[in-house]
């Protein structure tokens, strides 16, 4: 599990939220530092990782696990 | 591709908010605020019934003869009072609508409007339509851009990747 820099709650939260919150998240660390995003939402298991390739961002890894998706994002 | 990796020029896209149904204004601004929170530069140019959301909800727009008095009458404006493209049913369809996204946590569309003014997406309201049907920008929202016309967002368009119209 990596270092993280930053943590996203977006649990709970709907499309697009998720989404926001992480565009909101990566602004606030430092390029090749690692924030954590977690998400509940069904639709956050492909726009993450869609959010992440338009942007530049890397998701170095992903787990799920008791309806959690957990999402590590390396800053561009 | 993302543009981002190959060059500094963020991918575009324009919507076309012609409708002001509820259940148009969430793609709507579902879409924008995304496409800005993936560093596209996003445009939404509001026309026809798609104008009457931005129209402060305090606002009676009198329009300047008995026609558009009525259409304005038809077309509550602000965000609150958008019906539903169908199943409407008096508003009772709408207020149900709202009720299961807030159930869902799905923001209004009236927040995610706020999140896109947050997010840097161009609201550009359609000048003739607001000549048409009387409106007046001091009757608009805050934080929209200068009313332009169908060539101002014809050229966006032309350079967007993405357009859409709703």
């Amino acid at each position: 599990m990596p270092d993280t820099a930053k943590v996203v709650d977006a649990k709970g939260q709907t499309c697009p939220m998720p989404v926001l919150m992480t565009a909101k998240g990566i602004k606030e660390i430092d390029s090749g530092q690692i924030m954590l995003v977690e998400a509940t939402d069904n639709g956050a298991r492909s726009d993450i990782p869609a959010w992440a390739s338009q942007t530049g961002n890397e998701v170095v890894e992903s787990e799920e696990a008791d309806g959690v998706m957990k999402f590590y994002i390396r800053k561009k | 591709m993302s543009a981002t990796e190959d060059n500094d020029t963020p991918e575009s896209m324009t919507i076309i908010a012609w409708s002001g149904d509820l259940d148009k204004l969430w793609p709507t601004f579902i879409l924008s605020s995304t496409g800005a929170a993936s560093g596209m530069d996003v445009t939404v140019f509001f026309t026809f019934w798609g104008l009457f959301p931005l129209v402060k909800e305090d606002v009676r727009i009198t329009g300047y003869d008995a026609m558009t008095k009525s259409l304005a009458g038809m077309n509550p404006p602000g965000f609150k009072k958008a019906k539903l493209s169908k199943l409407n049913m008096g508003g009772s369809g709408a207020w149900m609508m709202r009720k299961v996204a807030d159930k869902n946590k799905l923001l209004p569309p009236e927040e995610l409007f706020a999140m896109c003014q947050e997010l840097g997406v161009n609201l550009w309201p359609c000048q003739m339509t607001m000549d048409l049907l009387g409106i007046k920008p001091e009757q608009m929202v805050e934080g929209l851009g200068e009313p332009v016309g169908a060539a101002t967002a014809l050229q966006k368009m032309s350079k967007s990747n993405i357009n859409l119209f709703i």
